[in-house]
């Protein structure tokens, strides 16, 4: 045989017996599909006329977390009289969770970090819903260890096993550590920096940290480009930070500012009696745990699957017409006060009169894929933890839904794969979205996690993928500290406007200050 | 013997040695079934010299009663024996894998372990008579009677001899059975063979049989591992005698003259030799000095031995025993064996068994209790120290009386010393006041234990009679730690850090290696 018809013949081989036993299509859906609704808003034409209408005190556009907040704190006063309207199922916005019955897992957002002090807002609330249980001698908050990340925590596969914990430090040089030790000491001296006002540096929420000019100069240039200034150019280091700049922002260390970079890294500002400061709050649906807390008193006046249509401000009067998309029916609903709780993006379709805003807005697109598995097999290395990250993989890891379960041994479970697309501009890359089949969408995901679990197809019984065309703001050099989100942050009454998206940072404790300050705000003008 | 030996009838074709081979292969299987019974009932039920005279004595007189069932078979011999050694084929070949598979759900394994003896020794009696009877005429009655007895005893010896110093080691009792079951079908159709032009059938419904019979045998043999792998016998020091995989744990046990051990994920559980020590100083150092103790409640110990120790107390009124696997309390609720362990403590009326995770089950509100013993396996995964957290703790002191204590088996703090004084930590942070102890246990080794409690307790125990190991003199004696088990300084057990399993792998890691 000639060598190379023997290389033709080997080459095909594995093809051959691949083929042979073809891959089973896996069940499951594409979800999240309450956007294809949404683009009513975007095709133009006339848009349906009220059949009927309605009175409320304050209207609620948006039961995302800020939202929810923002409901929350009218409920605990005299202005009961609200509706919160949403176009999704459920409450949530991307804090959504949904449930099998293998267990319950999240669609979006999926942690807190320990707040520090000066999330005032987010701590309160916390101690109202029995997280945080009490104090110590010190004044530490003690949280119920239940919601507290379980260990291990995170664990990373490098070099062909798992190894605990994130930070790829397997094996490297001693450049490349030094560069590490570099970088951690420099995160550690930001995190208790204080600017020339007296102010944390870098703090949450993100606009109670210094104004100092020349910290808010970071914002200007890109991580990357800060990093290289610094000298920190090895890839575990740019990897780690890149990592973590797509798991926060949904952009890369070459997409988002410095100070949005440094500001992940030394921001936390937890003083925990029973946790250290790396210790995330998590539950197995996620942050749609904290949903539930935020709705519980709520829950009647939420309508969901209710499309925004138009707002228009009449004298001391908000007319909102809101279509219901099962029975295809507009209310007009006129309240006193309305609290914009949407994403600014679609805010700026639907409230009427609103300023065009200098610069445009960056949202980066999130895929996020529920896989049910029969087990979660086995591979080399550190047992599983909560997150499981592959070193330079495609996606951002997983996490896996029954690490918090108090039942020993969970044979099947529901894993979530965190996906962010950050090669391509986020309008193709939506475009691009929606053209895939479940079954791409499948063999992506597999792909992405083929190293740590080249079988995973055979372990997976069930496979949904939640698309989310807007998942985040992304934190671009620039956004933070410029004109556009200053000119967010300015309404007039009778409409408040409360989102994440102010922040610039797509965060629980941002939308929820948010929500909870735009909820007194309201109140304190009606009154 | 001598093949010129012919006469024209009735055996025209058959060759005499081949028949003589038949009776040595049949003896041959005869006692390999008996040596396997004898062989397991000694594994499984101990008392090796008990177990083999009754199964012997049992065997031969089984063969007895079959010798004497044969003069009520007349008509054709031959297919009736070609049917008896498929059948000895089928229930010796599958007897070892039967009774392995029998021993964990039959009340008492003695009833099936005595009816497959007594149909062997049935069907093995029946052979000889019956083929003495086919081959007369063939022989001179002496030299006939001389042959089949001359090849059963030449049997008897190879069978003595493989036994013990090749199927054993080789197969194992499993396969070995299996493979003896194939030589009695293998008979059984060579008669078929030979014989056939005098058979009063066609035979096609022997032929099946046998066939049927022999693919069942070679399939045991092959898939024996399954039954063996079950066995483990490379995996213990001692004969396993009864292994299951359940969802949550594998259960061995394992005997070796009278010291029974049960072994949960490898890890010894109790030897029942020095078991007593261990429960006793488990049980007693707290209960008896809670004279108001009512309802005592057992987390883990599925295999009732504490809750056999609480039971001592008449003033108990209740026991709660919550273990996680089904599989381990039926087992020890049912099995005649275990039951003497436990004095069939699981059976008592006072013991309510609840099989759910303790964690789980705490989530609900339960008790108040008087006494708690927690008796897990030790934390050398992260479920399992789950189970040794602050909030396992906190969710369980809701769970009991203000004046409750509760005990916890804490591991070895000689061999695991900060894992030791970890759990003591742990406690303590959760507002109880402790008093650790220890206990020489020595198939385990020096073993610790916290007493817990938010009160302090009386000082005086009220010990109850029998006891073997525990006594007021002991107590204090179990108290004093000396230097190289002293208290370290630990942090403290959280779900959110697993800071035990991490000291008990490094410190258990260190001792091994």
């Amino acid at each position: 045989m000639k060598r190379r018809r023997f290389l033709q013949a080997t080459a095909s081989a594995p093809a051959l017996i691949l083929g042979g036993c073809k891959a089973q299509t896996i069940t499951g859906s594409i979800v999240g599909g309450a956007q294809r609704s949404g683009h009513i808003l975007r095709q133009g034409g006339p848009l349906p006329t009220p059949s009927r209408t309605e009175k409320t005190d304050v209207l609620i556009l948006g039961a995302g977390i800020a939202g929810l907040a923002a409901a929350r704190q009218l409920n605990a006063g005299k202005h009961s009289n609200f509706l919160v309207l949403d176009l999704e199922g459920q409450p949530g916005g991307n804090s959504q969770g949904g449930s099998n019955e293998v267990a319950a897992y999240p669609w979006g957002a999926h942690y807190v970090p320990l707040p520090g002090p000066d999330c005032r807002e987010v701590r309160e609330f916390f101690g109202e819903i029995g997280l945080i249980k009490g104090h110590d001698a010190a004044g530490r908050p003690i949280y119920d260890e239940l919601s507290l990340c379980a260990d291990p925590q995170e664990r990373i596969f490098i070099h062909g096993q798992w190894e605990e914990g994130i930070v790829p430090n397997v094996g490297l040089t001693d450049a490349e550590l030094a560069q590490f030790q570099s970088f951690n000491a420099e995160m550690d001296h930001w995190r208790t920096a204080k600017g020339s006002d007296g102010l944390p540096a870098f703090t949450l929420p993100a606009d109670r940290s210094s104004r100092d000019p020349d910290l808010l100069a970071l914002d200007l240039q890109t991580m990357g480009d800060w990093m290289t200034t610094k000298g920190w150019t090895c890839e575990p280091l740019r990897w780690l930070v890149d990592y973590s700049c797509r798991d926060d922002f949904g952009g890369t260390v070459d997409q988002v500012s410095a100070w949005a970079g440094i500001h992940y890294f030394a921001s936390r500002h937890s003083d925990t009696a029973n946790a250290d400061r790396e210790t995330m709050l998590t539950w197995p649906e996620g942050n749609a745990w904290l949903v539930k807390k935020l709705a519980e008193h709520t829950t009647d006046r939420i309508r969901t699957h209710t499309l925004v249509l138009r707002t228009t401000t009449e004298g001391r009067q908000v007319h909102v017409d809101a279509l219901d998309v099962r029975t295809g029916e507009t209310t007009r609903i006129t309240a006193k006060a309305v609290v914009c709780a949407l994403p600014r993006f679609i805010a700026q379709r639907v409230i009427g009169g609103l300023q065009h805003l200098p610069g445009p807005l960056t949202y980066s697109p999130w895929i996020v894929a529920n896989l049910t598995l029969d087990e979660l097999p086995p591979s080399p290395g550190a047992l599983p933890a909560w997150d499981s990250v592959v070193y330079r993989g495609p996606s951002l890891g997983y996490v896996n839904s029954s690490h918090q379960s108090l039942h020993p041994v969970p044979r099947r479970t529901v894993i979530t794969q965190y996906d962010t697309l950050c090669d391509a501009p986020p309008a193709k890359s939506r475009e691009w979205m929606l053209t895939q089949t479940h079954e791409q969408w499948c063999e992506r995901v597999f792909r992405s996690l083929a190293a740590p679990h080249p079988n995973l197809r055979q372990h997976t019984q069930r496979l949904d993928i939640w698309l989310w065309g807007h998942g985040m703001i992304r934190p671009e050099p620039g956004f933070i500290t410029g004109t556009t989100r200053a000119a967010m942050q300015n309404y007039q009454p009778p409409v408040f406007f409360a989102h994440s998206d102010m922040s610039g940072l797509s965060l629980f404790e941002e939308a929820y200050t948010r929500g909870v300050h735009a909820a007194s705000d309201l109140t304190q003008w009606l009154t | 013997m001598s093949d010129d030996d012919s006469s024209p009838t009735p055996f025209a074709n058959a060759r005499p040695w081949l028949l003589l081979l038949s009776v040595f292969a049949i003896a041959t299987c005869g006692l390999v079934y008996e040596l396997i019974a004898g062989t397991l009932a000694s594994y499984l039920l101990g008392d090796s010299v008990t177990q083999f005279s009754t199964i012997i004595g049992v065997y031969l007189f089984a063969m007895g009663v079959g010798s004497y069932l044969s003069r009520y078979i007349t008509g054709d011999l031959i297919s009736f024996f070609i049917r008896v050694e498929f059948l000895i084929a089928l229930v010796g070949g599958c007897s070892a894998a039967f009774l392995f598979l029998m021993f964990g759900y039959a009340a008492s394994f003695r009833i099936p372990l005595y009816t497959v003896v007594v149909l062997i020794g049935c069907l093995v009696g029946m052979e000889i008579p019956l083929l003495l009877r086919i081959l007369e005429g063939r022989f001179a009655f002496k030299d006939l009677v001389s042959n089949v007895f001359s090849f059963d005893y030449i049997g008897a010896l190879l069978a003595s001899l493989l036994f013990p110093l090749v199927l054993v080691p080789r197969l194992g009792l499993v396969r070995s059975a299996f493979v003896f079951g194939l030589i009695n079908a293998g008979v059984g159709m060579l008669a078929l063979v030979m014989l056939k032009h005098h058979l009063k059938t066609s035979g096609r419904g022997l032929w099946i049989t046998g066939c049927a019979t022999s693919a069942l045998l070679v399939l045991g043999i092959i898939k024996a591992d399954v039954v063996t792998e079950w066995g483990e016998y490379a995996a213990f020091p001692d004969p396993v005698i009864y292994a299951e995989s359940t969802p949550y744990q594998r259960i061995v046990l394992t005997r070796r003259r009278d010291d029974l051990r049960l072994y949960l994920n490898g890890n010894l559980q109790f030897s029942s030799r020095d078991e007593y020590r261990y429960h006793e100083a488990l049980v007693h150092l707290g209960l008896s000095r809670l004279p108001e103790a009512r309802r005592v409640l057992i987390l883990g110990g599925g295999d009732g031995l504490a809750a056999r120790e609480v039971l001592r107390y008449p003033r108990i009124e209740s026991i709660t025993l919550v273990d996680l696997d089904p599989a381990m309390t039926q087992l020890f609720t049912t099995q005649e064996m275990l039951r003497q362990q436990n004095a069939s403590a699981l059976l008592s009326p006072k013991v309510r068994v609840e099989n759910q995770d303790a964690f789980t089950w705490l989530d609900t509100p339960r008790g108040p209790f008087d006494y708690v013993i927690i008796d897990f396996p030790d934390p050398s995964n992260f479920s399992l120290g789950k189970l040794y957290s602050t909030t396992f703790y906190q969710r369980l002191a809701k769970a009991m009386s203000p004046n409750a204590a509760l005990v916890v088996q804490s591991t070895s703090p000689y061999v695991a010393r900060r894992s030791f004084w970890c759990v003591d930590a742990t406690l303590r942070s959760c507002g109880f006041q402790t008093q650790p102890y220890h206990a020489l246990v020595p198939s385990f080794g020096e073993w610790g234990f916290i007493l817990a409690a938010r009160q302090s307790m009386n000082e005086e125990p009220a010990l109850p009679e029998g006891l073997r190991f525990v006594t007021a003199e002991v107590i204090r004696q179990l108290l004093h730690f000396p230097p190289d088990m002293a208290r370290v300084d630990t942090e403290i057990n959280r779900l959110n850090n697993q800071a035990l399993v991490r000291y008990f792998d490094e410190d258990w890691a260190a001792y091994l290696h």
